[in-house]
């Protein structure tokens, strides 16, 4: 059976918005998905009508084998939620949080006790499971959110953005969090506009963009399919010999445009070719100054699909992410 | 059904419990309850104590006595007031979100926000009891009339607070909430609170007298200057009812519209 099962799922809103027209998905029990896009692609209306916070339009949604629609107190029994800019209350402690969860579950005041210390422990907030989340950091606010998500042992985890706006050592930590909870058999659906999120946590990958499903597969399956990798290279002194460099280049693959001075080639056979084209440039008498390999990505396979690069991406390269101190 | 309603009378008393928390740690929602209110019977008393020289004004051990009750409403409906604001900041944060995406009844979220009210409500009425028996006011009707305050301070909160809850719920925002506030001093003025109606000029007295604030009013002042008067405890009852209904009533369509439109 598959965790998430859509068929044609759609939200219209007021106005005739369609935020999501039509998508199709279905989840392994026991997967990471990650459903990726440009902000207002769709993915946090897809996953606000998964998690039953809001009604779909069209089509249907099953999740853990129960009908988001017809069964939805069955499927909050069974799902985990941490959503985008976690809703957490700043006035209470940690520990009380994790407690008002527990009973919202219908675990006893001693059991959701237990549970919140150990989870406490396991998101490493027991220091500061007696203070105001007001005080956390943005890392600890997602660890945080993380555990109360986990509070009832969930089957599948839905995580909306959850390092969005993160340094990198709290998105680390959480990407470890996440893999650990999957070891363990929860099936995982994250939404994430990080192209390097995608491809270092998910088995598989969905795209969406203008509410609609664009690809969907594994990351190095989806990147095969938009070309092979490429090398870029600078010579030494290089003005004037880029033609005989092309003619050069030429034998292990196609060259493509030079961009900024900068010479490049797809390369046919793949990586093993790297060695074999230096030498070959040397002996034309072309020394190499710098070279750079360089594999496709997510964004390429964006790109290829929609004809528009993924903001995130844009985001991630200039570092474009809050630092904030643990 | 026994263990259902046993579960949800837990959640519904974990989110009053967070809730009134809530009120407590955040300054601006706690100071209007008691602060205002306070100041204003200071004011009030020390300032305007000759009024009760005036033909037909009640007859009163002293000026207090009669104000403590409009004190009381006054705070109670800053207690709607507040636990709206409070119910508002909770939406705009998404923290009912949280809420909604667990297996709870979507109107335990309401209930327990009200059951907050409710008891912040006993508080207050409590609180200005004594502050009253302090300051030289008395009780006619002595601990009886005490217990009835405190239980109609309460359900009058709720009462109250649910109107304020049916309006955040929709508008779903803290300062359109906030904005209402101007409006409990006119109803507040437009009633028994802090005058007697047969005093003021029309059409006030008439809206006074017609005015739900006012049966309520009257039935928590009753018991401390005079005695119990069954047709006024009715008829604060009945407004106590009316209030809660109408309130519950728009609470119910604000979650529907909710619903409807996904937010």
């Amino acid at each position: 059976m598959a965790a998430i099962e859509t068929q044609q799922l759609a939200r219209e809103f007021e106005g005739g918005i369609k935020a999501v027209d039509g998508v199709d998905l279905e989840v392994a029990a026991g997967e990471i998905y990650g459903f990726l896009g440009p902000n207002g692609a769709g993915k946090t209306t897809t996953v606000r009508m998964l998690t039953t916070l809001l009604q779909p339009t069209g089509g249907r949604a099953m999740v853990a084998g129960y009908d988001v629609a017809k069964d939805a107190g069955a499927v909050r029994r069974k799902i985990g939620v941490a959503l985008q800019e976690a809703a957490l209350d700043p006035l209470m402690t940690g520990r009380e949080l994790l407690e008002l969860q527990a009973t919202l579950h219908g675990i006893s005041r001693k059991d959701g006790r237990e549970r919140g210390q150990w989870l406490l422990d396991r998101v490493g907030l027991t220091l500061a499971a007696d203070r105001r989340v007001g005080t956390y950091s943005g890392g600890m606010r997602r660890r945080l959110d993380l555990a109360a998500a986990l509070v009832h042992t969930p089957e599948v985890l839905f995580l909306d953005e959850p390092t969005t706006g993160l340094d990198p050592v709290s998105r680390k930590a959480i990407w470890e969090e996440v893999r650990k909870l999957n070891d363990e058999g929860t099936t995982v659906f994250l939404t994430t506009q990080y192209l390097e999120e995608a491809d270092q946590l998910a088995d598989r990958v969905g795209i969406i963009s203008g509410g609609l499903l664009v690809a969907e597969g594994t990351p190095t399956a989806l990147k095969a399919e938009v070309g092979r990798p490429h090398l870029e290279l600078c010579l030494v002194e290089q003005a004037g010999k880029e033609a005989r460099a092309q003619v050069v280049l030429a034998r292990f693959g196609r060259p493509l445009p030079a961009r900024d001075g900068t010479l490049m080639v797809e390369l046919e056979h793949g990586t093993s070719e790297v060695g074999p084209i230096v030498v070959a440039l040397n002996q034309e008498g072309l020394d190499v100054e710098s070279l750079d390999l360089v594999q496709p990505t997510l964004d390429d396979v964006f790109v290829h699909k929609t004809g528009q690069h993924l903001e995130g991406a844009a985001k991630e390269d200039t570092g474009e992410v809050e630092a904030i101190p643990e | 059904m026994i263990e259902s309603l046993a579960t949800n009378a837990r959640v519904v008393a974990a989110l009053g419990n967070r809730s009134i928390k809530q009120t407590i740690r955040r300054p601006q929602l706690a100071a209007p309850l008691i602060i205002f209110p306070t100041a204003l019977l200071a004011i009030q008393t020390a300032g305007a104590g000759r009024a009760v020289d005036l033909p037909g004004f009640p007859p009163v051990t002293n000026f207090l006595s009669f104000m403590l009750a409009g004190a009381i409403v006054q705070a109670v409906m800053m207690t709607g007031n507040s636990g709206a604001i409070a119910f508002a900041i909770d939406m705009e944060m998404r923290f009912t979100d949280r809420l909604y995406a667990a297996p709870i009844l979507r109107s335990s979220v309401i209930l327990g926000r009200l059951a907050a009210t409710a008891a912040l409500g006993a508080m207050i009425g409590a609180y200005f009891v004594v502050l009253g028996l302090i300051f030289g006011a008395s009780i006619n009707e002595g601990v009886p009339a005490v217990l009835w305050i405190i239980l109609l301070t309460s359900a009058s909160a709720l009462a109250f607070g649910s109107i304020g809850a049916a309006i955040a719920l929709r508008t779903n925002s803290a300062s359109v909430v906030q904005g209402i506030f101007p409006l409990v001093f006119v109803i507040l003025f437009l009633s028994d609170a802090f005058f007697p109606a047969n005093l003021m000029l029309e059409p006030a007295s008439w809206v006074a007298q017609y005015n739900p604030l006012s049966f309520i009013v009257n039935g928590i002042r009753e018991p401390i200057i005079a005695g119990w008067s069954a047709t006024t405890q009715l008829k604060a009852i009945a407004s106590v009812f009316g209030v809660g209904a109408l309130g519950f009533a728009l609470c119910a369509g604000a979650m529907r519209g909710r619903l409807r439109r996904g937010v």
